[in-house]
């Protein structure tokens, strides 16, 4: 800096960058490589629970169930297997909708949710 | 030697300050203390860091610069159009966590985020939040996000009750998923810590893995943080945008 760049400091940094670069032998890199890797293992590590716990959770809320109603072994048998379905049903959302919601990928599909759309797209709007 | 023989008792808690209100104990422990210290580090730094704020930022401004981009870009690409509002509240959670999960990996602190009741009581707070958004934005119609489209009546039957579990199973998906990864890490360390401690000369290979470990749990710490927060852009964005 002492060699009196310019005295604009952005032109300065830009000199600087520059100089930088070069030295180190090029652009930065591997932005979004890293990030779709770190997504890659998000996603791993959130499916992973994800089935586990939506089994584990529905066998028990139906054991509880069966021996608050005398039910037994019913509410177990039925609330496993709810379990299971839910668990893959959020697994599968998780993989196929990577990039949009874990609910409903179709959002555009239908007029449906339209209203709220809107009303969500105009607040943006405002906002710019 | 008790403590590296025993890896779970790092996640003891203890009452620095005993403080009662007839039965109710509400003392400040050191689980109370590192969430403060958490609180007082994230509010230093985006206060601090930006309150001479230069058009070319230096590095703390950086830093916190880059948590707010992260955190905006996650909010506006998962939970889509009009979710700006909740950024304050999708960020602050984001940097609980992240900090929490740091700070735990400092030796002979304290990680809250082990324990399942503080993770609970975070995810429960997402869930409830996302509910009344939900039902605030949609009333009656909200109920729909428990009706697939265009299945016949007699799948309903069984659809409805996966829907429901598949709803009500979130906050505890949420919770154990972030409690079960900062234990289990935690856990690790300690148990080749102690195995260091044990085998003299030999410690050099334990005390290897653990070197590996923690930079392990540097990512599963942000990593955590990361799916936490992005999860909560994904739930919101179903309360948003009902189909």
């Amino acid at each position: 800096m002492s060699e009196g760049g310019p005295p604009d400091p952005l032109a300065r940094l830009g000199e600087r960058l520059d100089k930088a670069r070069s030295k180190g032998g090029g652009e930065p890199v591997a932005g979004p490589d890293a990030s779709s890797g770190q997504q890659g293992v998000a996603l791993g590590l959130r499916i992973g629970v994800e089935f586990v716990v939506a089994v584990v959770l529905a066998t028990g809320l139906g054991w509880a169930l069966d021996r608050w109603l005398g039910t037994r072994p019913w509410g177990t048998i039925v609330l496993f297997f709810l379990g299971v379905g839910a668990g893959m049903t959020s697994v599968y959302r998780a993989v196929t909708g990577i990039k949009t919601a874990v609910g409903y990928r179709r959002l555009d599909a239908n007029a449906g949710g339209d209203a709220g759309r809107q009303r969500a797209k105009d607040e943006r709007d405002d906002e710019e | 030697m008790a403590i590296e023989l025993q890896p779970l008792e790092q996640f003891t808690i203890e009452r620095l300050i005993p403080l009662h209100i007839g039965r109710l104990d509400i003392s400040y422990t050191n689980s109370a203390l590192l969430m403060t210290i958490a609180v007082v580090l994230i509010t230093a730094l985006v206060v601090l860091s930006t309150r001479r704020a230069a058009l070319v930022p230096g590095r703390w401004q950086s830093v916190a610069e880059i948590s707010y981009e992260f955190v905006a870009d996650m909010v506006d690409t998962n939970a889509g159009h009009g979710a700006r509002e909740f950024f304050p509240f999708v960020f602050t959670l984001f940097m609980f966590i992240l900090f929490s999960n740091l700070l735990g990996l400092i030796p002979y602190s304290f990680t809250v985020t082990s324990h399942i009741i503080v993770t609970f009581a975070l995810a429960a707070l997402v869930f409830v939040g996302v509910t009344i958004v939900g039902i605030v934005r949609h009333g009656v119609h909200f109920l729909r996000l428990f009706v697939p489209e265009g299945v016949p009546a007699v799948l309903l039957v069984l659809l409805v009750p996966i829907e429901l579990l598949s709803y009500f199973i979130r906050p505890f998906t949420l919770s154990i998923r972030l409690f079960a990864n900062m234990l289990a890490g935690h856990t690790m360390l300690a148990i080749f810590g102690g195995f260091a401690a044990s085998v003299g000369v030999f410690a050099i290979f334990p005390l290897g893995i653990n070197v590996l470990l923690v930079g392990l749990e540097l990512l599963v710490a942000a990593l955590q943080a990361y799916v936490f927060a992005i999860l909560t852009c994904l739930y919101l964005r179903d309360a948003l945008h009902l189909h």
